[in-house]
C-alpha cells in the first residue's frame, strides 16, 4: 500500500475516567471503496467516530487524514477539510424540508458575503441558485426528489436515513463515515440502501462504514476490521474475518454467532 | 380632521413609539432564541445603550447619528466580551449566566454615580427620537433579520438550534454564529435603549433589571419564535394590553400572567405560528418570512 | 466583633439556604427553574401573616398553615400548568416561562389583596427577646431559622440519601424515563416534590418575613434572584449544595457589607456569581450532572 491512506489512525485510545474505551487501535481506510468496523455492542465503534469528526478528543495516538493530523481541530474544520458522516441514531433537522437539510450541509460552500446577503447580489442569488439545484440532484441519488419540500420529521423511519445520507454528501465530502446505516430498516429498505452506497462509491467518494449486520457487511465492505473491548482484534477482507478465530471468538455465545458464519 | 389626529397623536404618541421600542426587543431576544440560546442579557445591553448614549449627549454633545451608532456599539463590545466564555454554556446555565450579567450591570451602573446618576438616574435627557427613527429602525431591522433568514446564515442558526452537533458536522462554525446571533442581539437591543432614552426624558437602572428581561422573552414566546411576524405582534399585543386592561386596575397585571400561562400551555408555539395556519387553512408550500 | 458579624452572617445565609432548598428541590427533581418560587415564598408570609391576624393564632399555627396552603398551590401549580408541558416534553425553555406567568397572576394577587405597601406580623408574633452569650447576641428567631435550616437540610439529606423514596427521587433525577420503567411512580413523585418543595418555600416566607419584619407583594423577586445566585454557587440540584452556597453568600455579603460598605453587597454577589459561572458553571460545589433535556 503505497498510496497515502484517506484515513489513519495510529495507537489512538480513548479512556473515559477510568474506562479504557479505546486502547491502541489502528485502523487504515485506503482511498476509495468500502471499509467495514464491526464488533459487539459497546466495543467502542461509535467512539472511533466521534474521535474521527472532533466531537471528542482522544487519550492518545494519532488521527491522520490524508496525511494531516486532524489533533484539535473543531467538528466543523473536519468536515471542511472532507470528512462527513451520519448518525446511528438519525440526527437530521425535523422542523425543516428536506431540500432546506441538505442545502444546509453546502454552509461552507456557499460563497457569498454580508453586502450580497443584504442586498441579494447577483452573486448570492447564483450561489442559492446553486445550491438549490446541487441539492435537488444529491435528493434524486437517494430517490428522495418528490418530497424536496416536506417537513423532514414526516418522513419514514428509511428515508430519514436516506436524507441524512445526502445531507452528509452535501458537505462534499472524500471520506463519509457512516454510522449502523441499516439499524433498524427492514429487510427491503437495506436491499435499496445496499444499492444506494454502493453508487456512491462509485462515484468516488470512499465509505468507512459501522454495521451490525454481518450480511450488509460482507456484502458491501472490500476491508473490514473488527472491535471487540476497544482493541482491533483482526483486520482484512470479508474472508479472512469470517474465518478468523478470534473473530468466531469474540462473537460465540453471541446472537451475531450465526450471521459470521453465513 | 387633521385635528383630531394630532390630538390622538399627542395623547398615545408614548405608547405608539414604545411599540417601536418593544418591537426591536423582542427582535433582539428573537436573534439569540432562534439560534438555540436562551440569552436573558437583553435588558442589560438595551441599558448599556441607553446609559452609553444618554451620557455621550449629555456630558459629550455628540450630535444624534453618532450617538445612535455608538448606542448600538458599546452593547456589541460587550456581548463580545461576555460572550467568549458564557456561550459555551448551555441551556439553563447560559439564562443563569446572563441572568448575573444583568444584575452585574444594574449594579454597576447604580455604584458609578459620577456618570450614571447612580440609583435616581439620568434626566432631562433631550428627546431627539422622532417617530420616524423609530420607524425605520424597525423596518430596517425586520429587513436585515428577514435577509438574513433566507441566507446560510439563517440556515446555520436554525440548524444550530435544532441540534448544535449535527450543525457543526455539517461545517457550520457553531461557535462563530452564536456569537454573531448574540452580538446581533446586543445591537439591536442598544438600539432600542438609545432611542427609547431620546424618547421618554429620563432613564434609570430600574427599568434594565430582571423584570424587563423577562418582559421582553415573554413577549417574543408570546407572539412566537417561529417567523419574525412573532415577536412583533407579540411585543406589540403586550405593550398595547396594560392599555385595553386598565379598568382592571390591580388584577391588570394579572391577566397578563394568565395570558402567558395558557399561551404556554395551549398554543406551544406562540400566537403566529405558521405551521398551525398552514393546519388550519390546508396546506401551502413553503414559504417562509 | 466579628464573632458578631459570623452570627448575622451564618443567620442571613441560612435565610438564603431555607429558600434555596425549595428552589433546587425542583430544580434537581423536575428539572424546571421555577421562576414562581419567590412568589410563592411570598404567599407564605402573607397567608401566615392574614391566619394569624385574623384568628389571633400564634406563630406555630401560622406556620403550619403556611406550610399547607404553600404545599397545596405546588400541587395546583404543578397540576395545571408543569404537568401538562411534561406531558407534551416541553423542552426546558417552556415550563421556565410558564412559571414567569405563575409568579406574575400571584404577586399581582397579592398586590390586588393587601395593597402594594409594605405589611407586618402582629405584634407579638415572635419573642424579641435575645440571648447573649460570650459577647454575642442572637434573636430567638435568629436561632429559630438556623436551627430550622440545618435541621430541615439534615432531614431532606437523610431523606434522600436512606430512605426508597429518596432513592426513587434521585434515580429521576438522573433520568425520569428510566425511574419510570424502574417502576417509580413518576408522577406522583412530581406531585410531591412539587408539593413539598412549596411548602418550604411558603414557611421560608413566614422567617423571613419575620427576620425582615417587612412583607411586601413583590418580597419574592429580590429574594428569587439571591435564591438563583444560591443554587448556582452550590450548584443547581443539589440539597448540599443550596445549604453551603447559602451560607457562602451570606458570608460574603455581610463580610463586604462590612469592609466595603453596603452599597457593594449585592455587587459582590452578583460579582462572584458571574465569576462562577464562567469559571466553574456547574458551581463550586456541584456534583449533579446537568440532565439531558
Amino acid at each position: 500500500m503505497n498510496a497515502l491512506p484517506m484515513l489513519q489512525l495510529q495507537n489512538v485510545s480513548r479512556h473515559f475516567g477510568g474506562l479504557k474505551v479505546l486502547e491502541d487501535v489502528n485502523i487504515e481506510v485506503p482511498e476509495g471503496g468500502v471499509f467495514g468496523l464491526i464488533g459487539p455492542n459497546g466495543a467502542g465503534k461509535t467512539t472511533v467516530f466521534n474521535l474521527t469528526t472532533g466531537l471528542l478528543p482522544t487519550s492518545g495516538g494519532t488521527i491522520r487524514f490524508q496525511g494531516r493530523d486532524i489533533a484539535g481541530m473543531k467538528p466543523h474544520q473536519i468536515t471542511q477539510a472532507g470528512i462527513a458522516r451520519t448518525f446511528q441514531n438519525i440526527r437530521i433537522f425535523k422542523e425543516m424540508s428536506l431540500i432546506e437539510n441538505v442545502i444546509v450541509g453546502m454552509h461552507a460552500k456557499l460563497r457569498y458575503g454580508a453586502v450580497g446577503l443584504l442586498a441579494a447580489t447577483a452573486r448570492f442569488r447564483s450561489e442559492e441558485r446553486r445550491a438549490r439545484e446541487r441539492a435537488h440532484e444529491l435528493l434524486s441519488w437517494v430517490r428522495l426528489d418528490h418530497k424536496a419540500h416536506d417537513v423532514a420529521d414526516n418522513l419514514s423511519y428509511g428515508e430519514q436515513r436516506k436524507l441524512e445520507l445526502a445531507r452528509a454528501l452535501a458537505t462534499e465530502p472524500k471520506l463519509l463515515l457512516l454510522d449502523e446505516p441499516v439499524a433498524g430498516m427492514n429487510s427491503g429498505e437495506k436491499t435499496e440502501l445496499m444499492h444506494e452506497i454502493r453508487n456512491i462509491s462509485a462515484r468516488g467518494y470512499t465509505i468507512f462504514m459501522i454495521e451490525h449486520d454481518m450480511r450488509f457487511v460482507m456484502g458491501l465492505c472490500e476491508h473490514i476490521a473488527v472491535l471487540n473491548f476497544g482493541r482491533i482484534i483482526a483486520q482484512g477482507g470479508p474472508d479472512e474475518i469470517r474465518n478468523d478465530p478470534q473473530v468466531i471468538e469474540a462473537y460465540l455465545g453471541r446472537e451475531d454467532e450465526s450471521e459470521v458464519a453465513q | 380632521m387633521m385635528e383630531a389626529l394630532s390630538t390622538f397623536w399627542v395623547i398615545h404618541s408614548n405608547l405608539i413609539l414604545s411599540l417601536g421600542t418593544n418591537a426591536l426587543l423582542a427582535l433582539s431576544i428573537w436573534l439569540t432564541l432562534s439560534c438555540g440560546m436562551l440569552a436573558m442579557a437583553n435588558a442589560a445591553f438595551m441599558g448599556i445603550g441607553a446609559y452609553t448614549s444618554a451620557i455621550l449627549t449629555m456630558q459629550f454633545g455628540w450630535p444624534f447619528p453618532a450617538v445612535i451608532l455608538a448606542g448600538m456599539l458599546a452593547p456589541m463590545l460587550a456581548a463580545l466580551i461576555i460572550g467568549l466564555p458564557t456561550l459555551r454554556l448551555s441551556g439553563v446555565y447560559l439564562a443563569m449566566a446572563t441572568l448575573a450579567f444583568g444584575e452585574v450591570v444594574r449594579i454597576v451602573i447604580i455604584n458609578t454615580e459620577l456618570l450614571t446618576g447612580g440609583i435616581g438616574g439620568i434626566a432631562g435627557i433631550p428627546t431627539s427620537t422622532e417617530w420616524w427613527h423609530m420607524l425605520l429602525a424597525v423596518v430596517c431591522a425586520l429587513f436585515v433579520l428577514w435577509r438574513m433568514r433566507r441566507s446560510k446564515v439563517g440556515r446555520a442558526f436554525e440548524a444550530i438550534r435544532e441540534d448544535e452537533t449535527a450543525a457543526g458536522l455539517m461545517g457550520i462554525n457553531v461557535g462563530a454564529n452564536k456569537m454573531l446571533a448574540f452580538i446581533l442581539g446586543a445591537a439591536l437591543a442598544g438600539l432600542a435603549g438609545t432611542l427609547n432614552a431620546h424618547l421618554t426624558f429620563m432613564i434609570d437602572p430600574k427599568e434594565f433589571g430582571f423584570d424587563r428581561g423577562v418582559e421582553i422573552l415573554t413577549m417574543a414566546i408570546f407572539g412566537g419564535i417561529g417567523s419574525l411576524v412573532g415577536p412583533v405582534l407579540g411585543s406589540a399585543i403586550f405593550t398595547l394590553l396594560p392599555t385595553v386592561l386598565s379598568p382592571l386596575a390591580d388584577f391588570r397585571l394579572m391577566v397578563n400572567g394568565v395570558v402567558l400561562v395558557l399561551i404556554v400551555l395551549f398554543l406551544p408555539n406562540g400566537i403566529w405560528d405558521p405551521a398551525r395556519f398552514k393546519q388550519w387553512f390546508g396546506r401551502k408550500q413553503g414559504a417562509r418570512t | 466583633m466579628l464573632d458578631q458579624q459570623l452570627v448575622n452572617a451564618l443567620s442571613l445565609g441560612c435565610v438564603y439556604a431555607l429558600f434555596a432548598l425549595g428552589f433546587t428541590l425542583i430544580f434537581g427533581v423536575l428539572g424546571v427553574i421555577n421562576l414562581a418560587h419567590g412568589a410563592v415564598f411570598m404567599t407564605g408570609a402573607y397567608a401566615a401573616m392574614t391566619v394569624m391576624a385574623r384568628f389571633e393564632l400564634p406563630l406555630w399555627a401560622g406556620l403550619l398553615f403556611a406550610f399547607a396552603f404553600c404545599g397545596l398551590l405546588g400541587l395546583l401549580i404543578d397540576f395545571l400548568v408543569l404537568r401538562p408541558l411534561r406531558a407534551r416534553n416541553a423542552p426546558h425553555l417552556i415550563p421556565m416561562i410558564a412559571t414567569i406567568g405563575v409568579a406574575i397572576v400571584l404577586n399581582s394577587a397579592a398586590q390586588g389583596l393587601f395593597g402594594a405597601e409594605n405589611q407586618r406580623f402582629p405584634e407579638g408574633a415572635i419573642s424579641n427577646d435575645t440571648l447573649q452569650w460570650a459577647g454575642v447576641r442572637i434573636t430567638v428567631l435568629e436561632l429559630g431559622i438556623i436551627l430550622f435550616s440545618f435541621v430541615l437540610m439534615a432531614v431532606l439529606m437523610l431523606a434522600l440519601k436512606r430512605t426508597q423514596l429518596g432513592r426513587a427521587l434521585r434515580a429521576m433525577a438522573e433520568s425520569p424515563k428510566a425511574a419510570y420503567l424502574l417502576g417509580i411512580n413518576v408522577e406522583g413523585l412530581f406531585y410531591l416534590t412539587s408539593f413539598a418543595a412549596a411548602a418550604l418555600g411558603g414557611v421560608a416566607g413566614v422567617l423571613i418575613g419575620l427576620y425582615s419584619n417587612a412583607m411586601s407583594p413583590l418580597m419574592g423577586q429580590p429574594m428569587l434572584h439571591k435564591g438563583i445566585a444560591v443554587v448556582i454557587l452550590g450548584g443547581m440540584g443539589d440539597i448540599r449544595g443550596a445549604m453551603f452556597g447559602g451560607l457562602f453568600l451570606g458570608f460574603a455579603e455581610v463580610l463586604s457589607i462590612n469592609y466595603l460598605g453596603s452599597t457593594m453587597r449585592d455587587a459582590v454577589t452578583f460579582g462572584l456569581l458571574f465569576l462562577v459561572l464562567l469559571v466553574r458553571p456547574k458551581g463550586l460545589f456541584g456534583t449533579l450532572q446537568e440532565r439531558k433535556v
